[in-house]
């Protein structure tokens, strides 16, 4: 007992100081301000923007929506993003769970040597391989189609390694033993044993996919053109310098961004929670 | 008999596992390994092919054998060697404040914080964006007359930077858009490191009197190490291909050339450029192979110093 209260003593010192709140604020107010100040320039005519001093609160011109969705075409290209980042999503938990668990708890010849090396890709940038993936999507004309940015992008090295470090820890050897002693399949065990474990792992891995395939860029612009582009596509055509309209430039990016934002102010806390889960682990 | 019972049980538990089919363990890797390897290597090791070849963006289908051509060309071309000085420049103008600054956040958010979610969520908000929207709401607030921070900079005295066509403050602009959006990324991942490190390392250091800088720099910092490691290799591999921040900041014809001077071009950039401006894949795929070559330095530069130094402590 005398260890515990004096543990509690020492850890005192983990108390922050205001300066340290104070520091904290700042950082929060620089991550917030390009939000902020995108919805201020969104609500403002353009010539309001320049103004000095700039303004600083958001105001009643809505004109800009109108605008960017027609000259980005992003009514189109919010719902392409939709089917693409939740096929991707979606294929990505599948395909790396069911890998995942290979990788965990089942024994087959060259295990090993395949998960090394499936975490050695890791490193590699998928955007070294772009001039290949463009000529084989012109190979099965599939460019400026949706299935030319969802098949290259469906599973990745990462999502495996994710699933089976989870699957490693969270799901003991008796469940899949037992299982098989009562003579269950491989696939029954995985639907009716593995996947009610992984699910908490399976939610972090959609949404983190999720996101990182909304905010995709350098592959779209090259496969996909403005009259089927996804959001980040519509919104470089924004920045291409045929817009010079601060106003609907910034309007543009709100509406490719208020989605992931949602998701995000939704589900913040399980993404932190992903992204530092998957730190220890690596 | 003790001895044999044990034995008994272990060839039970591998005879089930054999009776299993010996197939299923596989049917569960192959959805993964098949689109891995036709969508993920292949294109890699193509890519190596396709930069022996004379291709044109207009004919893919049409490949010319050329051997090494288009590498002696690259290794002549100034505009190449003017690309990686860049991503060296703002590479490192990216990387290093970025983790730093991670360092320093990580160390306030393992304090325990009132709305310690409330700090978490809100480092991350940036990581959430695209590089396109913030590059775009970045250049704004970079303008050089109308620009938010000019404005501000003015206030004190400063006169007004030309973001965009100087070459220093144009990497820097870049550097910070890179620098707002992985941050509080990486302050998390230190975190997560932090709050692995066993507390009774603080309690003895604290014991033998060392203050609040000496934990952190003798029992943190060599706490946090292999993750330090593992962040500057990921964010190296990241600044090498760097593309839609200098692609956007100006936008238009300039975007493609990183500037009226390729002031702030990237490898990354150019090789966009070679091929979807000049049409000239094959020189493309050589400057994404010389890309791979050179991460592949980079991680065994690291990995080398890593094994070096737990030999030598």
């Amino acid at each position: 007992m005398t260890g515990v209260s004096q543990r509690k003593r020492l850890r005192s010192h983990d108390k922050p100081g205001p300066v340290a709140y104070a520091i904290l604020v700042v950082a929060t107010l620089v991550s917030a301000f390009p939000f902020y100040w995108s919805i201020i320039a969104a609500t403002h005519t353009n010539s309001e923007i320049n103004e000095v001093p700039p303004p600083f609160l958001p105001g009643g011109h809505t004109d800009s929506f109108g605008k960017a969705a027609d000259q980005a075409n992003i009514g189109k290209a919010l719902v392409n993003s939709t089917i693409v980042s939740g096929t991707v999503a979606l294929g990505t938990v599948l395909a790396c769970t069911l890998a995942g668990f290979a990788f965990a708890k089942l024994r087959f010849r060259g295990r090993g040597a395949l998960l090394s090396f499936t975490v050695g890709t890791m490193m590699i940038p998928p955007q070294l391989g772009l001039i290949p993936l463009y000529m084989m999507m012109a190979k099965l004309h599939w460019a400026n189609q949706l299935q030319s940015v969802i098949l290259p992008t469906l599973v990745t090295a990462f999502g495996v390694f994710f699933m089976r470090q989870y699957l490693a820890e969270a799901l003991p050897d008796e469940l899949v033993e037992a299982g098989r002693v009562d003579g269950a399949s491989y696939f029954r065990i995985f639907w009716s044993v593995v996947l009610p474990v992984a699910r908490p792992a399976m939610a972090v891995l959609a949404l983190l996919t999720f996101m990182s395939t909304w905010n995709d860029f350098f592959w779209p612009i090259i496969a996909l053109s403005q009259d089927n582009p996804t959001v980040q596509v519509a919104i470089n055509s924004l920045g291409g310098g045929h817009v010079p309209d601060q106003s609907v430039i910034l309007a543009g990016t709100v509406l490719g961004t208020l989605p992931v934002l949602v998701v995000f102010g939704l589900l913040g806390r399980q993404i932190v929670g992903g992204i530092m889960q998957g730190a220890v682990k690596g | 008999m003790a001895a044999i019972s044990p034995a008994r049980l272990l060839t039970r538990g591998q005879l089930w596992r054999r009776r299993g089919t010996k197939a299923a363990p596989y049917a569960f890797i192959a959805p993964f390994l098949v689109l891995f390897a036709a969508f993920g290597l292949f294109p890699l090791i193509y890519t190596g092919y396709v930069s022996l070849h004379r291709v044109r963006l207009q004919k893919p289908d049409a490949m010319t054998w050329v051997g090494f051509d288009n590498y002696t060309t690259l290794l002549q071309d100034e505009f190449f060697w003017n690309s990686l000085k860049n991503t060296f420049t703002i590479g490192v103008i990216s990387t290093v404040p970025q983790l730093c600054l991670a360092l320093g956040l990580a160390h306030l958010l393992n304090y325990k914080l009132r709305g310690r979610t409330f700090f978490r969520v809100a480092m991350l908000m940036p990581y959430a964006t695209s590089v396109a929207a913030a590059t775009l709401v970045f250049a704004g607030l970079f303008g050089r007359d109308y620009g938010m921070l000019n404005w501000f900079l003015g206030l004190f005295g400063v006169d007004p930077i030309d973001w965009f066509n100087d070459k220093w403050p144009s990497q820097i602009a870049i550097s910070t858009i890179v620098t707002w959006r992985w941050t509080g990324y990486n302050a998390l991942i230190y975190l997560a490191a932090m709050q692995a490190i066993p507390h009774d390392r603080y309690e003895s250091a604290m014991l033998d009197g060392a203050n609040r800088w000496r934990q952190f720099r003798h029992v943190t910092l060599p706490g946090l190490r292999p993750t330090i490691v593992f962040t500057i290799i990921v964010s190296t591999i990241g600044a090498l291909q760097i593309f839609g921040e200098p692609l956007l900041l100006q936008g238009g014809t300039s975007g493609m050339n990183g500037g009226a001077s390729r002031q702030y071009q990237t490898t990354g950039l150019y090789m966009y450029q070679s091929g979807w401006q000049y049409f000239s894949l094959g020189k493309a795929a050589a400057i994404a192979w010389l890309l791979f070559l050179l991460i592949a330095l980079v991680v065994g530069v690291n990995a080398a110093v890593v094994r070096y130094r737990a030999r030598k402590g």
